[in-house]
Order: structure tokens, then C-alpha cells, then sequence
């Protein structure tokens, strides 16, 4: 029952992806794919939930490893798109910029 | 698992929609970009309330993982984005693909689903990985932007496929016997070099198509982690960015008239250089610094056509400096952006916005082609398959009926150009030839400047 449930949780959202991300304007795709990066790190959840005390050696090792690169993408992700976002201004405000 | 946890995943996941809701105009996306990541900040620590973690070990990849992401997001120049959001593509592919691995190492007593699921994250965890690494490969210029061809390479990435579906079944059927391993790393194996077979074929034109397209396998691995921990967040966001993903791939291939399937198998740009020869030819009119600003100085509105070109000569900023003196001299200023101009969706208008460009000024093709025959000039900066007119007249050529900029329906078109050899796609341009359009020949980021000198002497 449980892989029913997630499968439509999973139909569900990828439906509300379409919707949401069809409405984003090209002017902010790329804004958009870094900050799809950052959300894609959200393996990292997954990650830290699989780290337990009492695991094997290997899967410790292995779930570290995911920790730390979904953790590049969170990290880096978010702050990358900010600042690109940051970039993005109306006219009103800059004027008389590089005389 | 705690239902308080699972509660508090909902919110996260409302956040991070609102945060891509917000994503539809560049006015409200930083606060946009804001909320998404107080999601997934909440998400983290409601996970780390989880009984019986290992904390040294997490907080170790943690501290290890912000170090490096902080520091490649403050240093990435922008000209270099495309390189980092596939590195990233990548990094989140690896991360499904060792979570697979670790949670089946743990424990090998899979149902046929959950081995199904983890058979579909490592796979598509490790294929994102390698071909992000390629594709960073290409980008950064590390190894060559061509399509890299060679015989029988469909039928070895058939053969590649086969055995991966066939270690598959096998692997759902026994994930616990003693086959069950050798068929897994088998499974790691040949993901990882489908990845690099998959990717290394298409050409540095088509890496927007590529870059989007692994940017959605990432969100479908994390997708299928999601399934093998049956965690609904990660299934969630993973769909979310695999949805992206996707729409942009799309839009992407759309704008080149190309199918999925042609960009991914054809080898566009190895095998279309050949028959340059019998190209339009004719006469080229060469304008010198003082033509191309007489030129503009006359002209009542200018619109800047930027490709990949202005990117590799950094010339963002000279651009916007020439298009403040146009202003000034009360000249209607706008920047045309190709959807595939540059090596990644949007990568121009990044561009332009770290320049100082308000986003009011940046037109798609769209807008502009309407209105292209009262456009006084158009100056084309290191762009050349997406203004060749060839796309829209020679059903002989490889790029016909891809939608272009009609830069040759302007008054005048100026052509910022190195030299005269053909664009990436290895197809010469009819623009270049035209009576209409004159040849400014030069590095971009010089000849912007050196015009730019020319207004402010006068």
C-alpha cells in the first residue's frame, strides 16, 4: 500500500511541476536550474536519515560521501541563485551607472 | 518514522512550491529563492531529530559539502555558470546513487519494488554523474566540444542498455542471494559508463539540451531515493526538479526544431562540417570602428543579438557601457535573446543582468521578430546559427526550420565577428553576405570598446 501511496504522491507533484515551471519566464532559466540544484540536494535528507550509529562500515562511508556532495548542492545551489537573482533589476534603479 | 517529522516535511514541501511559484517573475524570485531554502533548512533539522543517528560522521560531510558549495558559489564567474550547474547535475546524481548503495548495503532483503527503486536510483544517479562530468568536460573546455563519434557507438550504448536491463531483472528478482551484489556493482558499472557513451557524441551548440536534460535525471534519481527510503519529501522535490527539467529540455529543442532523439544520437556538428564548400558565398563588406559608429550614432533603435561569443570574450559589461552612450544619444536600446543563444537556458541573460542590463530591456525572439522590419540596426555579438537566415529559406540546410532571430529583416545588421569562419554548427551564414549587413571583424569585448571610445570623443 505504501509504494501506491507514494506513487501517487509522486504523479501529484511531478503534474504541479509542469504547472509551476512553465510559468517561470526565460529570462530566469538559469536562476531556475541552479536553484533546481539546490533543491535536488535534497538527497541529503535521505542521506542523513540513513547515517545510524549501529550501521556497517561501508554504508557509513557511503552515506557520508552522499551527505557531502548533496550538501555542495544545497549550499551552493541556494547561494549561487541568490546571487544571480540579485543581479536582476528593473530600470528605474540603476540609472547612471558606468559614466 | 515519527508522523511529527513527516508533518513538518509537508511544510518544506510547500515551501519549496511557493518558492518555485514565485520563480515567475524576476521581481519577487530572490524572496522566492529565499523560501525554498528555509524549506529545506527545516527539512534538514527536523531530520536530524531522527533516534539513533551518527552524528560525527553527518556533521562531517556537512561541514566538508558547505565548505566546498560556499566557495564554488562565491568564486563561479558568471560566464561559467553553464560548467556549474552541471557539476552540480552531477553531484546530485552521485549523492542518490551512494545512498542507494548504502541503504542496500545495509540491508538486502529488498521487496521487488524497493529493489526495482534502488536499481532506478542507482542507475540514473550514476548515468546524471558521468555524463555531468562530461558535459562539464565539454563546457570547461577540458576535453574537446565536438560530437565525438565513432562506428558502432549505437549499437554499443544498445549493448550497454541490455545489460543493464538485464542485471536489473535478475537483481530485483535476488537482491538478497549471493548474485546480488556482483549484479549491483554490475548496475553501478555500467551506469557509469552509459553516462559517458550517452553524453560524449553531442556537440558544445546542443549542450543547452544536455545540461537540462540531466538536471531533470538528477530530480528523478533523488526521485527514486526517495522511493527506496519511502521519504515523500525527496519524492516531492525530486519530481519537481525532474519536471523542470524536462519542460526546459523541451523548450530547448523546440528552439533548435530538433527532436530529443536527433540531438542525443545525430552527432550535430561532426558530421554537417563537411559539406561547408558549397555554402553561400559572395561579396563581404568589412565596416572599420568609424562606419559602425556612424552607423549607430544615426540610428533610432539598436538591438543587441548575443551569443555564446559574448560570453567566451567576456564582453557583458562593453556591451551595456555602448548601449548607456546609445541611450544617451536617444537611441532605443534592447537586448534579442535566443532561447539556445549561449551554452545553457537563460545563460545570456545572466549575462546581461550581471552587467547592470535591466531585465526590461531583454526581448525573446518571440517579441522581436514581430517588430524586426521598424529596427533601425541589429548588432549580432559572437551569435551565428540562431540569426542565419539559412534556417527560415534552404531546406538543403542542416538547421532548416529552426526558429532564428531575423536580424536580416533589420535595417542595417552589424556582425561583431573574429573572423569569417563558420559557427559552431559548421554551416556558413547568408546573413554575413547580405546586402544589409556590414562585417565589424575583431574580438567582441575590443570592438564594443573601441566604440565606446568613438562616443565619447565626439
Amino acid at each position: 500500500m505504501e509504494s501506491v501511496y507514494l506513487t501517487f504522491v509522486f504523479i501529484l507533484a511531478i503534474f504541479l511541476g509542469f504547472e509551476l515551471i512553465s510559468k517561470v519566464p526565460s529570462t530566469l532559466h538559469t536562476p531556475l536550474m541552479s536553484g533546481s540544484n539546490a533543491i535536488s540536494g535534497i538527497t541529503l535528507i535521505g542521506a542523513i536519515a540513513s547515517l545510524q550509529s549501529d550501521n556497517l562500515l561501508l554504508s557509513t562511508v557511503l552515506g557520508t560521501l552522499a551527505v557531502a556532495f548533496a550538501t555542495i548542492n544545497v549550499v551552493g545551489g541556494y547561494m549561487v541563485t541568490n546571487r544571480m537573482l540579485e543581479m536582476f533589476k528593473k530600470k528605474k534603479e540603476n540609472k547612471g551607472v558606468s559614466q | 518514522m515519527n508522523p511529527l517529522i513527516n508533518f513538518i516535511y509537508i511544510l518544506s514541501a510547500a515551501l519549496f512550491i511557493f518558492g518555485l511559484k514565485m520563480l515567475s517573475s524576476p521581481a519577487t524570485a530572490r524572496q522566492g529563492n529565499r523560501l525554498s531554502s528555509v524549506g529545506m533548512l527545516i527539512a534538514i533539522i527536523v531530520t536530524l531529530m531522527h533516534a539513533g543517528l551518527d552524528y560525527k560522521w553527518i556533521f562531517l560531510g556537512i561541514v566538508i559539502g558547505s565548505g566546498i558549495g560556499a566557495f564554488v558559489a562565491i568564486r563561479v564567474k558568471m560566464t561559467d555558470m553553464p560548467e556549474m550547474v552541471a557539476l552540480f547535475n552531477g553531484f546530485g546524481g552521485i549523492s542518490s546513487l551512494l545512498l542507494a548503495w548504502a541503504e542496500y548495503n545495509q540491508n538486502r532483503e529488498l521487496s521487488v519494488f524497493i529493489a526495482l527503486v534502488a536499481f532506478l536510483s542507482a542507475f540514473i544517479g550514476g548515468v546524471t554523474f558521468s555524463g555531468s562530468m562530461v558535459a562539464f568536460g565539454k563546457l570547461s573546455g577540458k576535453i574537446t566540444q565536438k560530437a565525438v563519434v565513432f562506428k558502432g557507438q549505437h549499437i554499443l550504448n544498445a549493448a550497454i542498455l541490455v545489460i543493464a536491463l538485464g542485471a536489473a531483472v535478475l537483481f530485483c528478482i535476488t537482491p538478497a542471494s549471493s548474485l546480488g551484489y556482483p549484479l549491483f556493482t554490475t548496475i553501478l558499472l555500467v551506469a557509469l559508463a552509459f553516462g559517458i557513451t550517452s553524453t560524449i557524441p553531442i556537440g558544445g551548440a546542443d549542450m543547452p539540451v544536455v545540461i537540462s536534460l540531466l538536471n531533470s535525471y538528477s530530480g528523478l534519481a533523488a526521485c527514486a531515493a526517495g522511493f527506496v527510503i519511502s521519504n515523500n519529501i525527496l519524492i516531492v522535490a525530486g519530481a519537481l526538479v525532474g519536471a523542470s527539467g524536462i519542460i526546459l529540455t523541451n523548450i530547448m529543442c523546440k528552439a533548435m526544431n530538433r527532436s530529443l532523439a536527433n540531438v542525443l544520437f545525430s552527432g550535430f556538428g561532426s558530421t554537417t562540417a563537411v559539406q561547408s564548400g558549397n555554402g553561400p558565398q559572395g561579396e563581404v563588406r568589412p565596416a572599420s570602428t568609424e562606419d559602425v559608429y556612424y552607423i549607430l550614432e544615426a540610428a533610432d533603435s539598436v538591438a543587441f543579438v548575443p551569443g555564446y561569443g559574448l560570453a567566451v570574450a567576456q564582453a557583458q559589461h562593453a556591451v551595456k557601457e555602448l548601449g548607456d552612450l546609445l541611450e544617451a544619444n536617444n537611441t532605443e536600446v534592447s537586448y534579442a535573446i535566443h532561447p539556445v543563444a549561449g551554452r545553457m537556458p537563460g545563460h545570456m541573460n545572466v549575462l546581461l543582468a550581471e552587467a547592470n542590463v535591466p531585465y526590461d530591456q531583454l526581448v525573446e525572439m518571440d517579441e522581436i521578430n514581430p517588430r524586426m522590419d521598424t529596427v533601425d540596426v541589429c548588432v549580432v555579438i559572437g551569435a551565428n546559427d540562431v540569426v542565419n537566415p539559412a534556417a527560415l529559406d534552404d531546406a538543403s540546410s542542416p538547421i532548416y526550420g529552426m526558429p532564428i532571430i531575423e536580424t536580416h529583416r533589420a535595417n542595417t545588421v552589424i556582425v561583431l565577428k573574429r573572423s569569417m569562419n563558420p559557427g559552431f554548427a559548421g554551416i556558413q551564414n547568408a546573413l554575413f553576405f547580405a546586402e544589409n549587413a556590414r562585417m565589424y571583424f575583431g574580438d567582441a569585448k575590443a570592438s564594443l570598446q573601441a566604440l565606446v571610445a568613438e562616443f565619447k570623443n565626439d
